[in-house]
């Protein structure tokens, strides 16, 4: 328990960067996946294939290796520099890494979004003139978006236990690699554990509550 | 075409097919901008050099290196699956027990391995297992470890929603001519919820498969491992073509599995074996005939 109050304050510090770094992914991740799901029900063949693969390739690929490669890859050999400052710089790669990975989800989720949504209500979308993209943004997606709120939730959850990955891209500063940090000094020490885990849990679960509360409260009545 | 695109706009007529083209060209045109930055970008870091590429096309870089490699995350991957199996199909029935002794505390153990970021608990483990068991390598320990209480956990809830998704006639007939309970559940509920979840259980090895390689962060010998660190430092430069070539067999594997649970999805959806419909694994969300774990 005294290892838990010595090291609060790093802990605290660790966690809050992963908190940083949820928020960053959560926003890109959702633009992405948005711009991912358009691309793959647009009438534009070549456009859905580009998606299809993209989801594919990049949803079969580890995290671990989307994460290193990120690092080791696009940032040491191809030079993809965000900052001079190696903190800020890997930072970025994670969020580039981990945005990119998570889109793919929440593009299939967006996906099966779509699928709920009554053929009828394109039918009248176009039967009143509207477009491909006024009818995907006007009608469709604010359904799909409404009926995926809770998977929309558990990708975002995933997304936040997956920031503690960022270890893999050298990004030494969140909560996997402080912990790991304190334990190399202090032996593994189970109260830290817990106040980590607890920690977690304490920012994921209220995000899991919140989106079944506001799936039920947004479903779309038919 | 998948049937949903059609949802979203008509058969073309001659004006939207002209668009279409337009559109389906201006698509190609930046695509292929995009693939040529990525080119240029590694032609003018020498990525391409037969140099580092070399090392691929010599057997031994395969029997020494890629192969041990790709053994690692199998032997893991295998050990995690059964362990996770098994712990899930105990878990998952012990949520279902009529015992509240026996549900309340394997619900609380599940949602709790659930909840928890599987790389904190592999490094947990993997600091803990020494203090306990004296020293040694335990890479492979806390990562199967790991991958089993996480994914097991994940499993139980597959098991549980498995069971519940056999429509309640079958236990009351079941019930009726004079099962116990254990027979019930062996006999009747569990043979149709198999059928019922194995798509979601594929899909959630496939999920195990990928999370292997995160053994990577505490040097366990595997794919990753070989082909970021051990291959790239024997043959200076190869970096990008070690991950390159990981990378195809990663996804050509997780394709593989993918692939099977889809199949297994459709045989279930039309089988005659089971009352229950496939069920979706907790937090997934399924896409036509396929389901996605989420990760």
């Amino acid at each position: 328990m005294n290892d838990l109050i010595k090291y609060a304050p790093d802990l605290l510090a660790g966690f809050l960067k992963n908190v940083q770094l949820s928020l960053v992914c959560a926003v890109f991740s959702m633009i992405l996946g948005t711009v991912l799901v358009s691309m793959r029900v647009s009438p534009t063949p070549v456009l859905r294939a580009a998606g299809t693969g993209y989801v594919n390739i990049v949803r079969n690929t580890p995290l671990t290796l989307v994460l290193a490669f990120s690092a080791l890859g696009l940032s040491d050999t191809l030079g993809v520099s965000f900052s001079d400052e190696p903190s800020t710089n890997s930072f970025w790669l994670v969020v580039l890494g981990l945005s990119l990975y998570t889109a793919t989800f929440v593009c299939e989720a967006l996906r099966a979004g779509i699928n709920t949504v009554p053929m009828g209500q394109a039918e009248a979308a176009r039967a009143i003139g509207l477009t491909f993209f006024q009818s995907l943004r006007m009608i469709i997606l604010p359904q799909a978006f409404r009926a995926v709120i809770a998977p929309l939730g558990s990708v975002m959850i995933a997304m936040i236990k997956n920031t503690t990955v960022a270890i893999a891209a050298g990004y030494l500063a969140e909560s996997a690699f402080v912990m790991k940090d304190t334990f190399d000094d202090t032996g593994v020490s189970i109260p830290i554990f817990v106040g980590i885990v607890v920690a977690f849990m304490l920012f994921t679960l209220p995000i899991g509550f919140f989106t079944g509360w506001l799936a039920n409260r947004l479903a779309v009545a038919r | 075409m998948n049937g949903q695109a059609s949802v979203l706009f008509d058969a073309p007529g001659p004006r939207a097919r002209l668009r279409n083209n337009i559109l389906t060209l201006l698509a190609a045109v930046v695509i292929a901008a995009l693939l040529y930055v990525v080119y240029a970008r590694f032609a003018e870091k020498g990525q391409f050099d037969g140099q580092i590429w070399k090392p691929f096309a010599d057997p031994f870089t395969w029997t020494e290196y890629i192969i041990p490699g790709l053994l690692g995350t199998l032997k893991a991957a295998g050990l995690g699956a059964v362990f996770a199996l098994i712990f899930g199909a105990v878990f998952g029935l012990a949520r279902l027990s009529d015992h509240r002794w026996i549900r309340v505390p394997a619900g609380a153990i599940v949602e709790t391995f659930r909840a928890i970021p599987l790389l904190l608990l592999i490094f947990f483990l993997f600091y803990l297992a020494p203090s306990v068991l004296g020293g040694g390598d335990y890479t492979l320990i806390a990562l199967v470890a790991g991958l089993t209480l996480y994914n097991g956990s994940v499993l139980a809830e597959v098991v549980r929603a498995g069971v519940r998704a056999v429509p309640r006639g079958q236990s009351e007939a079941a019930y009726a001519i004079g099962l116990r309970k254990n027979q019930v559940m062996r006999l009747v509920l569990l043979p149709q919820a198999v059928t019922a979840m194995m798509p979601a259980i594929v899909s959630q090895l496939v999920v195990l498969l990928k999370d292997t390689a995160l053994g990577y962060i505490i040097a366990y010998v595997d794919l990753l491992n070989y082909g970021f660190k051990i291959i790239p430092a024997v043959n200076f430069g190869s970096l990008i073509p070690a991950a390159i070539v990981i990378g195809v067999i990663y996804v050509g594997l997780n394709m593989a599995l993918s692939a099977l649970a889809t199949w297994l999805e459709r045989r279930s959806r039309r089988s005659r074996k089971t009352s229950a419909k496939p069920i979706v694994p907790p937090g997934a969300v399924a896409v036509g005939d396929t389901t996605a774990a989420v990760d």
